[in-house]
């Protein structure tokens, strides 16, 4: 008998209004998600519809502007900066688009940057070792490929052993074959570690190797569908 | 070392030539403050050491003659501690192989020892022997400039007898660390000796009396109740009026440059600070702009805004320390270098060196103010950029229709020269900053060589336009006006005009000056009073003419009364009227007409000196004459005075330039250097697209340099104003009693000053056009930032 999934994540009633001078543009309208540990959710959807600002409210990169969000017993909503800081700092690897690197430090060094202020971090040679990185630590990011940066940036994600990993669009910025190592490395996380993991997409393909995945509209949830048969990165094709 | 701080070591050495350029100004600023702060310091403890060693006396009064009992008298007054008397006169030399009579002052030696105050340093040789009555002892000063040593003779006219003295020792005194007859230095005309007392003063008629004493106060004393009680004293015996050091000619001049080094220390360092705290905001904001994504990106890893605000508050630490580094050594060696300097006109026996530590403590403290001054809008950007910003991708800059789109003069641009304007336009405030820091570099030049043009100015006024004679000769004591015609008979003498000088205190109600004033024929040719602009003010025949800022000194103007106080003679007290104003720069005086002065004084047709206009080919013969006249006291030569004064000015002229030059041409360079960097950087992308698109390297160079050419062409005219401004600035900062300096400033300043900024902004500017020409396209291209 198989122990009911914890609750990691909960919002209820998420609303955020960004104001653009005289204009209210709402991004979320009254949202409601439920997140599991060790769970892999991929949300699509188009632009503006209110993906970005969900995984940055649950990164604790923003606030709403009303409803609850909760990680685990930790209020995000009305957590102040300081509070956010020290969540992202303990709790969570962000992967970025843009990778994000700094592009003054190796490969190495980029990875050290954070397991230097974490509580438990792994070495930054087994973070990257992880991503089949190990051979090239001490280039610069200048020197790397597209998609060996974007592994180095989830490298430097999980090196903390964050208990929630957020990636966005991690391979919107990368070709076909590069997108799918990259997604690999993403899902060795997720199994090997258990780390939860929230990945936003514009590719329908990628939700093949979801547990379950949340379609996003004008700031709503419209549907979620639960995966029965998650497919490895590599079956993967689009 | 800490992942972050490596990222700063490499940020750092990405950037080095920038951080190289503004490390350079902000040294320069320190070196500014260092160097004149640590020279005014060493001038002030050299002076106090020296004036504790040889027990420099505190107050100072002439008489014309006291009995030698009233030093009983004055040493009984309250608040005394000790009091010196002595004989002292001012003679003519004749000096083996010089032309010209010098003159020297001098100073009885009581038994032929050490006085008790005002104590003589030997430098060389030794005292003279009490029996001995020709031997003296000569001024360091005066002995190098004119190669005397011990051993060596001369000879002196005392009180109209020849008398050949020997030289036995070289000596320093506290009473002429600054030693000339007027304000400017000479050493190679003036000297000061010291004889036998017994001697002197018997050559003098002087045996058993006094003519000047000096004074030592007890510690609560003050010092303007013993002056009165002097001057009450020493009245009946022809009192000049006792005074303090203030008013004594050596600690006066002194006292100047220290506070004028003191006043200075603050203006250069101010500005090169200012243009630093610019640079450091150009440069820090720009990382920042391209580093918007990884600021983001480290706040989303869970750095804090402090930690990330502490990193980028480093790298311009860094650049600061080094410029303060740098600063410290540039500072070091030229406060030495200029206290050095100063041994040329203030003779110490030791001119020692020191910098206090919280010298160094203040330039450090702040300079580094200032670089947090201008790092801290930037650090504030940093704290709040949203950590979600590392999701985003950069927007693009945003350009609006500007003044020249609304003024419809768009058209009348070539598309590039739009560019240019428009991004002139984009960023006011940078582009007012850039002119205004390259200005401050044009104004620097200025004000730190515009004292040439003064000095030219006020030489040319006072010596060529005001004092018209070849030389002026002054006599022992008033003479018959008819004694002007034994000179008038020299040799070589084309013209003469005789004066009649006497001090005097000038009252105006409750304020009071101590002076002389000149008394001179209505015609007068060789001397003139001069207004502001140059021309001749007649002597009015009843009235007295003031320096303008002699009258501002005693709240006096035109029609005005005041009294005059003879301190001569007959102590005649007076009422005249002003009459007119005169434009003096140097000194402060007052003029009347030389028959209405003597009725004044009640006395005759009574001349004190002779001034001469001379056949230049006839000068030896008329020198050689004046050498053997007994009643001439001392000869001022106008030509020799000047030629040392030049000399002496124009080496120290010449560093002084070089130095200001170098100082200010690293903010040129700084400036120009850091604003072509960061536009190159700003716009790296789109330069190489245009390249790309088949602009010349030219043109695109053209674009970029636009901006410059365009920001150096606004800037050099200000910082010609600017120069102006701050020149008379430091004039009114280094305002001196003794001097008016006037602002004059030659065109030759203006375009020295404009063309070596032009020079180093474009040396500048090309070093940056270089790496244009060297743009790798296709890398550049590829990485979008």
């Amino acid at each position: 008998m198989q122990a009911p999934p914890q609750t990691v994540f909960v919002a209820r009633g998420l609303t955020k209004t960004y104001h653009m001078g005289e204009v209210e543009v709402p991004a979320l309208r009254a949202l409601d998600i439920e997140i599991y540990q060790s769970e892999f959710i991929v949300l699509l959807g188009p632009s503006g519809s209110g993906k970005s600002t969900l995984l940055n409210i649950l990164g604790g990169l923003d606030t709403p502007t009303s409803g609850e969000a909760f990680w685990r017993d930790h209020n995000l909503a009305t957590a102040d900066e300081r509070e956010l800081t020290r969540y992202r700092r303990d709790h969570v690897g962000f992967v970025f688009q843009f990778y994000n690197l700094i592009s003054s430090l190796t490969v190495r060094e980029n990875v050290a940057l954070v397991t230097e202020i974490a509580p438990d971090p792994m070495t930054p040679e087994e973070a990257l070792q992880l991503v089949g990185l190990e051979q090239r630590m001490d280039h610069f990011p200048s020197q790397l490929s597209g998609g060996e940066q974007q592994r180095v940036a989830i490298a430097r994600a999980i090196a903390k052993r964050p208990d929630v990993l957020l990636c966005d669009e991690p391979t919107g910025a990368l070709d076909y074959e590069t997108g799918k190592v990259v997604l690999e490395a993403i899902a060795r996380i997720n199994q090997e570690l258990g780390t939860t993991a929230v990945v936003i997409t514009h590719n329908a393909s990628i939700a093949g190797m979801a547990d379950r995945v949340m379609h996003l509209a004008n700031g709503h949830i419209v549907a979620v569908e639960t995966n029965p048969h998650k497919i490895s990165p590599s079956e993967l094709s689009w | 070392m800490k992942t972050l701080d490596l990222k700063l070591l490499r940020d750092l050495w990405h950037i080095k030539s920038q951080v190289l350029t503004i490390a350079l100004v902000v040294g320069n600023g320190v070196g500014a403050f260092v160097t004149q702060l640590s020279t005014y310091d060493s001038l002030q403890w050299s002076r106090l050491s020296y004036y504790e060693a040889s027990r420099f006396a505190q107050v100072f009064a002439d008489v014309k003659r006291a009995p030698q009992a009233v030093e009983q008298q004055i040493a009984a007054l309250p608040g005394v501690a000790d009091v010196e008397t002595t004989v002292v006169f001012d003679v003519t030399l004749d000096i083996p192989e010089v032309a010209q009579p010098v003159v020297g002052r001098m100073i009885g030696l009581a038994n032929a020892g050490q006085p008790r105050m005002n104590r003589l340093t030997l430098r060389q040789g030794r005292l003279p022997e009490a029996d001995r009555a020709n031997e003296v002892l000569v001024s360091e000063a005066f002995a190098k400039a004119r190669k005397l040593k011990p051993g060596d003779h001369l000879t002196a006219i005392l009180n109209g007898k020849r008398e050949a003295l020997h030289i036995v020792g070289v000596v320093l005194s506290p009473e002429y660390v600054f030693s000339s007859l007027g304000a400017f230095p000479d050493d190679k005309s003036f000297g000061v000796f010291w004889m036998n007392r017994e001697h002197l003063g018997s050559a003098f008629d002087m045996e058993g009396a006094f003519n000047h004493a000096v004074l030592r106060l007890a510690p609560d004393a003050g010092e303007q109740d013993v002056i009165a009680a002097l001057d009450r004293l020493l009245e009946p015996y022809g009192a000049l009026g006792a005074h303090g050091r203030d008013e004594q000619l050596s600690h006066k001049i002194l006292s100047q440059e220290i506070n004028q080094q003191k006043s200075m220390s603050m203006v250069y360092p101010t500005i090169f600070l200012g243009v630093a705290a610019f640079l450091l905001n150009v440069v820090l904001s720009r990382q920042v702009a391209t580093q918007r994504g990884e600021i983001a990106a480290l706040k989303a890893l869970g750095y804090t805004d402090l930690a990330i605000a502490a990193h980028y508050l480093k790298l311009v630490l860094v650049i600061v320390l080094i410029g303060i580094l740098g600063g410290f050594a540039i500072g070091a060696w030229l406060g030495h270098f200029m206290t050095a300097m100063y041994t040329e006109f203030f003779h110490f026996p030791r001119l020692s060196y020191r910098i206090q530590p919280w010298i160094f403590l203040v330039a450090a403290g702040v300079s580094l103010l200032a670089a947090i001054a201008g790092a801290l809008g930037t650090v504030r950007s940093i704290m709040r950029l949203a950590p979600a910003e590392a999701m985003r991708p950069p927007a693009p800059v945003r350009y609006r229709r500007m003044l020249l789109e609304r003024l419809g003069l768009e058209h009348l641009l070539s598309p590039q020269a739009r560019m240019i304007v428009r991004n002139l336009e984009r960023r006011p405030f940078r582009a007012a900053l850039t002119a205004f820091g390259i200005a401050s570099s044009v104004a620097i030049i200025v004000s730190g060589i515009f004292w040439r043009d003064a000095l030219d100015y006020m030489i040319a006024v006072q010596f060529n336009a005001a004092d018209r004679g070849d030389a002026s000769i002054a006599f022992t004591q008033p003479v018959a006006a008819r004694s002007r015609h034994e000179i008038a008979h020299l040799p070589g003498v084309l013209a003469i005009q005789v004066a009649r000088s006497v001090p005097v205190r000038l009252r105006a109600g409750h304020r009071a000056y101590r002076t002389v004033v000149l008394g001179l024929p209505a015609n007068t040719g060789l001397r003139r009073m001069l207004d502001a602009d140059l021309r001749q003010i007649p002597l009015p025949p009843h009235g007295v003419l003031l320096t303008d800022r002699l009258a501002d000194r005693l709240g006096l103007k035109v029609g005005d009364r005041l009294i005059i106080e003879s301190l001569e003679g007959t102590r005649a007290r007076r009422e005249a009227v002003v009459a007119g104003l005169v434009n003096d720069l140097i000194g402060l005086s007052a003029y009347m007409e030389i028959g209405e002065l003597n009725r004044l004084m009640d006395e005759g047709d009574s001349i004190s000196s002779v001034a001469v206009m001379l056949d230049q080919s006839q000068t030896k013969d008329f020198y050689a004459r004046l050498k053997e006249m007994p009643k001439v006291a001392t000869v001022a030569i106008k030509a020799l005075l000047l030629q040392n004064f030049r000399e002496t000015s124009a080496k120290n002229v010449l560093f002084f330039t070089t130095l200001v030059t170098v100082l200010a041409a690293g903010i040129a360079v700084g400036v120009v250097y850091n604003s072509a960097r960061i536009a190159l950087a700003e716009r790296t992308w789109e330069l190489a697209s245009l390249r790309v698109l088949g602009f010349t390297r030219r043109e695109v160079s053209a674009l970029l340099l636009g901006e410059l050419a365009i920001e150096l062409a606004v800037a050099i005219p200000l910082g010609l104003w600017l120069g102006y401004l701050l020149s008379a600035a430091i004039v009114a900062l280094t305002h001196t009693e003794t001097f008016s300096i006037p602002v004059i400033i030659e065109p030759r300043t203006y375009a020295y000053a404009a063309l070596t900024t032009l020079a180093a902004g474009l040396a500048s500017a090309l070093i940056v056009r270089h790496r244009v020409d060297h743009l790798d396209l296709v890398a550049v291209l590829k990485t979008r930032e």
